[in-house]
């Protein structure tokens, strides 16, 4: 094991610090510190907060996070930035809001950027949570901004997700239509100070009465994988219990508000255990990153075979001349690894 | 997919930070913009952020630069309390600090003997504190 590893686990800051950049970089021996620290986690909550910029999820972050230090708890914030991603360069701006933990290392703040490639950050997200709860973090907080699929990944590491939508005009609550209705398992009404905070209540709710009734809502019911949830749910009990996301107001700026929303998300965790949802959604998890690596992994493989062969453009000069076709320039890279799989099947 | 990503550098993180009771933020925004310009990574602090905040932001952000702007003429005291926090997390060794800001000549070698790594005031080049930057970035 590493002496990075045994440092962090230890509980020195600097050492998760730099466990976090090795992940974000994709430096060597990062794979192996995300493994070693993998027997370390467990018994973290993992929370997502999403919606649109400057709805107020900084705000309340560093709300909750100082409430939860009140409480004796430690907490982790990984606040997702991803606004000029493909510059190469940002300004990550979501650590402003950090004023209420100011200079208190128990709250783990870091702030991550898209760096060109979301699908990439949805990996490194999910092993930085990693690293704080093999640190010890009670609460872990990951804050992105929810917008299209990607974010979704992103906040599919989390066990809760809170959904901000702050008042206005309408188009936040039209915005949720796509997607971030079905992941939301509390919704936060923020800037109940502002006028039309009651009527986006009123509409959030009508929006949610409008949802999807199967047994099996919350963020995790549209995952990839196939049927072993649905049939371990086919075997339980007739009428599992469903969850009704609650709706809650809150004025971050002033902390009011928050009280109810730390019991908002206590209540969703309790439904968790209580339903065995939480064991479920933790195997859903494991599988689809046990997938995301496979793809990631073998696909890395694949590109270094094309580019050993000379690369793809020799095989698409092939293809239009007619020479050959598609499948058949698949099987030719491929032959080699299928033999090599058959042969270590058969020994 | 990894063989495009793979940078040929990797990504420097800078700390620009203002100390204090010091209102002065433009210099700190117009770094902060040039140093996002140049590709760097950048997390502003925001105004009036006590010493062991910056220490805590240098140290959990694990950045390669802590900038630290001060115009207010307080960097005697708040430098080296930057500084102690740092080396108390052990975050000080592989990190270039950079001071930014109004600091007197006859202060500057005080400010580098504690182990500030340069000093750039008003009229100083982007393109200098940028090519400095990439120079004496720490190796990792
Ligand atoms: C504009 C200004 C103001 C504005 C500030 C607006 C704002 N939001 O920033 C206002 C009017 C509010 C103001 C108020 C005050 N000011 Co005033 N202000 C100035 C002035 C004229 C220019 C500063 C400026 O913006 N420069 C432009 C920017 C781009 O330059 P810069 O900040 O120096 O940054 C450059 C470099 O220093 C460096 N740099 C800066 N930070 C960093 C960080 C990093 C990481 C790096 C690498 C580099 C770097 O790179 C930048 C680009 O080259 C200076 C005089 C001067 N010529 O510097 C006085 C000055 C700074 N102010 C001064 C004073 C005393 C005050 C007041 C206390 C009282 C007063 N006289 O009005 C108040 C206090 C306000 C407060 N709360 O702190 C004094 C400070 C004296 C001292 N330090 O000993 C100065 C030097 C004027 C003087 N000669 O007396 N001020
Ligand atoms: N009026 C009002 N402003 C708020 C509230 N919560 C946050 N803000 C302000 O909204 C702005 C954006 O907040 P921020 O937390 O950065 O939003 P984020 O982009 O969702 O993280 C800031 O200026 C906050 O001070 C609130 O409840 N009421
Ligand atoms: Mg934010």
């Amino acid at each position: 094991m590493s002496d990075l590893v045994d440092d962090l686990l230890a509980g020195k800051h600097s050492a998760l610090a730099r466990v976090i950049t090795k992940i974000e970089n994709r430096s060597p021996g990062y794979r192996e510190i995300v493994s070693d620290l993998h027997e370390h986690t467990g018994s973290a909550d993992v929370i997502g907060v999403t919606g649109s910029p400057g709805a107020g999820k900084s705000t309340l972050v560093d709300k909750v996070a100082a409430t939860y230090r009140d409480r004796g708890l430690t907490v982790g914030v990984i606040a997702i930035d991803p606004s000029s991603p493909f510059s190469g360069g940002a300004v990550l701006g979501d650590r402003i809001r950090m004023a209420s933990n100011a200079g208190d290392m128990d709250v783990f703040f870091r702030s991550m950027s898209a760096r060109g490639s979301l699908g990439g950050l949805s990996t490194a997200t999910t092993d930085a949570v990693t690293a704080l709860d093999a640190f010890g973090k009670d609460k872990i907080i990951v804050e992105t901004v929810g917008a299209g699929q990607n974010e979704v990944d992103i906040v599919r590491t989390a066990d809760t997700v809170a959904v901000l939508v702050p008042p206005g005009s309408g188009d936040d609550v039209q915005m949720l239509k796509a997607g971030i209705l079905e992941i939301g398992d509390v919704f936060v009404v923020n800037k109940a100070d502002l006028d039309g905070a009651d009527r986006t209540v009123q509409q959030l709710r009508e929006m949610l009465q409008g949802r999807d009734g199967r047994p099996e809502t919350g963020h995790h019911g549209a995952t990839e994988l196939g049927g072993d949830a649905t049939a371990l749910e086919a075997n339980g009990d007739d009428e599992p219990e469903t969850w009704d996301p609650p709706i809650v107001e809150t004025v971050a700026n002033r902390s009011e508000g928050v009280g109810a929303f730390i019991d908002a998300l206590a209540n969703h965790g309790d439904y968790l255990d209580r339903t065995g949802r939480r064991v479920r959604q933790t195997r859903e998890r494991y599988a689809s990153e046990i997938r995301t690596l496979l793809r990631e992994d073998a696909n890395e493989l694949l590109a270094d075979e094309l580019a050993r062969r000379g690369g793809i453009e020799r095989y698409v000069d092939d293809v239009v001349e007619r020479h050959t076709d598609p499948y058949t320039v698949v099987d030719e890279v491929l032959e080699p690894l299928r033999e090599c799989v058959a042969e270590r099947r058969d020994g | 997919m990894s063989v495009e990503q793979e940078q040929a550098e990797r990504t420097i993180r800078c700390l620009v930070a203002k100390v204090g009771l010091d209102g002065h933020d433009r210099g700190a925004h117009v770094i902060a913009r040039a140093l996002r310009d140049a590709g760097f990574e950048v997390i502003y602090s925001g105004l009036h952020r006590a010493p062991e905040e910056v220490v805590q932001a240098a140290v959990q952000e694990d950045v390669d630069v802590v900038g630290i702007s001060i115009l207010s003429g307080a960097h005697n005291t708040l430098v080296p309390k930057i500084l102690d926090g740092l080396k108390e997390y052990d975050a000080f060794d592989d990190r270039l600090i950079l001071v930014g800001g109004i600091v007197p000549d006859d202060d500057k070698d005080e400010l580098r003997n504690l182990g500030v790594d340069e000093i750039f005031g008003p009229g100083a080049s982007m393109e200098e504190m940028i090519d400095f930057i990439h120079d004496n970035a720490p190796e990792r």
